[in-house]
């Protein structure tokens, strides 16, 4: 791909890897899916979009109706970018593909904060290479309102593999907001995404991912994040939909002093749902900080909700909020959270609960009037609330929104 | 009218309160002293109808009807209102949300902020409930609460231990117009069932029969001040020996 040498080079590691299993998770069978679907017709206007497209598009936060609150769009269907749009300057929204031939500097990002040979899935999508997006913000740059990229999975039984470059500048600020979705609700299907995330100095970025797939379709995401000094990386991962069997253990680095990163993970997991996510921060450069919080609700299915928080350099500080609800016999989890500190004066920390409802809990809201359902659906409703410190307004009511959305589901 | 006839309540299966009657008229206050571990707070939350309280004998009658087996959010509804000694702490749920919860229909951002100002709590909203507050912003949220909801059944659990005395002040007033100034004679009466071991509250309600309860039987009946009296010159054992409503005649012989 980005130049004939390198590319043989990946490939060759990608072929050793191509059935190397996963550390984590499930071992997903590759051979029961089809890697090739007929290509979708490009979109000028999103907005063309079927309206049942459109709707499912918009359960995972992409909106197409009104893109004035978006600064740019970028939908890709199976394996075909169908739309890909910027409306503010500044911001550089396009297939990967068309990314990788237009810029050689493209093999200082490609591969390079996700190992191409960390597993199977991470080789194959180097080996049956889809598109993916890539976003970028110029210098200095600030978005206003977020790019939103959506990936869909339209044809039953297909392995979808994605590899997404993030770039942002130097002093710019970008918020991403990113769907993934299925059009069955019934059909199996995989999606293998690779998400390489690149903070440059006193860059900012936010990424919002809503997942809303379906109960026969295996997810593998593999995503990492390099900080530079005073770079902030903000992700927010909400799963509240039904999905057979998703596992994901997306990294940070910070390499630059002071860099920040933040993750907030909301998942739910329904009866037939087995679900491995965390989230890795390596703080590698001094002053660097990172604040972890996961919410993990069974309804039946499985968690494994875990944490990781390493401390390499001085007067770093992390901590780690791992919480889980049981709200359901049959449902299990199991929070893991891990601190590793190498070096004295470093403060890492984490507080991990596991439960039911407390029944007095329950019973304090139901003397103010409340019935045992509402009393119920206010505790879950006050468990799912996560105040996200740095995310713009917009897209905090959004994300609001789409859990609101899928809290009924879930009560 | 509030009555409660023979009523004997266990908690995990021991026996804590034996053979209770009390009988709270429409608009009467009354008063609940006793040395700790006597069963106050297990008599307030039976009243209140959480299923831990196990009513083994007896019955509760709220004007008239059984409710004995009604659950809280019911008898919340027919006008129960209850203050908790030690509420929980109800992560991600707001103080604003309680008042909402508490005002229900009523419920509007004018009303939820003039009650925080009211209880002094005007920076406690957008918190999670009973999260981190101090001893004396717990008994305010929970008389906030109780202000949002208009319970006609107050049932009031230790509402002054630990406040300072400034904060008593703005307590005593909250307690008064809980039970009385929002309660218009002509229009609907309050009740209340207190507890106190201070007495302080006495200051700002007009109660006249308070007891004492001690080892789950109500112990005596008789005027709060005097009871408090007594209690403070010779402690609860003088009174476990009086005779129901015999306190008055007992005090004169001791004097
Ligand atoms: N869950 C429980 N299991 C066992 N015993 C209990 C339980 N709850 C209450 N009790 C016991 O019941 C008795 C009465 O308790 P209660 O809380 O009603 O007393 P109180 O009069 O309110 O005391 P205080 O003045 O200290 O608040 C105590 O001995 C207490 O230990
Ligand atoms: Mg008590």
């Amino acid at each position: 791909m980005t130049g004939t040498k390198s590319s043989k080079i990946l490939k060759d590691k990608a072929r050793a890897s191509a059935n190397k299993p996963a550390a984590l998770g499930e071992d997903i069978d590759l051979k029961s899916y089809v890697s090739s679907a007929e290509e979708q017709p490009y979109q000028s206007d999103p907005a063309e979009l079927p309206a049942k497209t459109k709707a499912q598009m918009l359960d995972a936060g992409v909106m197409l109706d009104d893109i004035s609150q978006r600064s740019g769009t970028y939908i890709q269907m199976d394996n075909a970018p169908v739309h890909s749009s910027i409306k503010q300057e500044g911001i550089e929204v396009m297939a990967v593909s068309q990314a990788l031939a237009k810029y050689d500097w493209m093999a200082d990002y490609w591969w390079q904060a996700v190992a191409v040979d960390a597993d199977k899935y991470t080789a194959n999508v180097e080996l049956n290479q889809h598109d993916g997006y890539f976003i970028r913000a110029l210098p200095g740059y600030k978005t206003l309102f977020p790019v939103q990229a959506c990936l869909y999975l339209a044809k039953a039984e297909l392995a979808q593999h994605v590899h997404n470059i993030i770039i942002a500048e130097e002093g710019s600020e970008l918020h991403i907001i990113t769907g993934c979705t299925t059009a069955s609700k019934r059909e199996s299907g995989l999606h293998l995404g690779v998400s390489e995330f690149y903070i440059k100095k006193g860059a900012r970025v936010t990424f919002t991912m809503i997942h809303s797939w379906n109960p026969e379709v295996a997810v593998r995401p593999r995503t990492a994040a390099v900080v530079e000094e005073d770079g902030l990386f903000l992700s927010n991962y909400l799963l509240m939909k039904p999905v057979r069997s998703l596992q994901m253990y997306p990294a940070a680095e910070c390499v630059g002093e002071n860099a920040i990163v933040r993750y907030n993970s909301i998942l739910v997991a329904a009866a037939g749902s087995s679900l491995d996510v965390g989230s890795r921060a390596i703080l590698n450069a001094r002053g660097a900080r990172t604040e972890i919080v996961s919410r993990a609700i069974t309804t039946g299915g499985n968690i494994t909700a875990r944490g990781y928080i390493e401390g390499n350099a001085p007067e770093v500080k992390g901590h780690l909020e791992c919480r889980g609800l049981i709200l359901e016999d049959g449902g299990k989890i199991h929070a893991i959270p891990e601190l590793k500190g190498n070096l004295a004066g470093i403060d890492l920390s984490h507080e991990a609960a596991v439960g039911k409802i407390a029944e007095e809990e329950v019973e304090y809201l139901m003397a103010r009037g409340l019935s045992r359902e509402e009393a119920t659906a206010t505790i879950v409703r006050g468990f799912l609330r996560v105040d996200i410190e740095g995310l713009p307004p917009l897209l905090s009511t959004e994300l609001r929104r789409a859990v609101e959305a899928s809290e009924k589901e879930v009560m | 009218m509030l009555e409660i006839r023979q009523l004997s309540v266990a908690v995990e299966g021991k026996e804590i309160l034996h053979d209770i009657n009390l009988r709270i008229g429409t608009g009467e206050t009354h008063i609940l002293f006793g040395p700790n571990g006597g069963g106050k707070t297990t008599l307030l939350m039976t009243i209140m109808g959480f299923p831990k309280y196990k009513v083994t004998q007896g019955k509760i009658f709220f004007k008239e009807r059984d409710i004995t087996k009604l659950p809280p959010d019911e008898r919340a509804r027919l006008g129960f209102g209850i203050s908790f000694q030690r509420p929980p702490v109800v992560r991600g749920v707001k103080t604003s949300d309680m008042l909402a919860a508490c005002l229900r229909k009523r419920a509007s951002e004018e009303e939820i902020d003039r009650l925080a100002v009211k209880a002094d709590l005007a920076d406690f909203l957008d918190r999670e409930i009973n999260y981190g507050f101090s001893g004396g912003e717990i008994k305010r949220s929970e008389l906030m609460q109780l202000m949002a909801q208009k319970p006609q059944l107050v049932l009031l659990d230790e509402p002054e231990s630990g406040v300072d005395l400034v904060n008593i002040a703005l307590i005593g007033d909250m307690i008064n117009e809980l039970l009385e100034k929002s309660c218009p004679i002509y229009d609907r009466k309050c009740m209340g069932l207190l507890i106190t071991h201070t007495g302080h509250i006495l200051d700002y309600v007009n109660a006249r029969t308070g007891y004492v309860m001690y080892d789950g039987r109500l112990a005596c009946e008789g005027d709060p001040h005097e009871i408090l009296a007594t209690v403070r010159e010779v402690g609860y054992e003088h009174c476990v020996r009086c005779q129901k409503g015999r306190i008055l005649d007992d005090w004169d012989k001791i004097k």
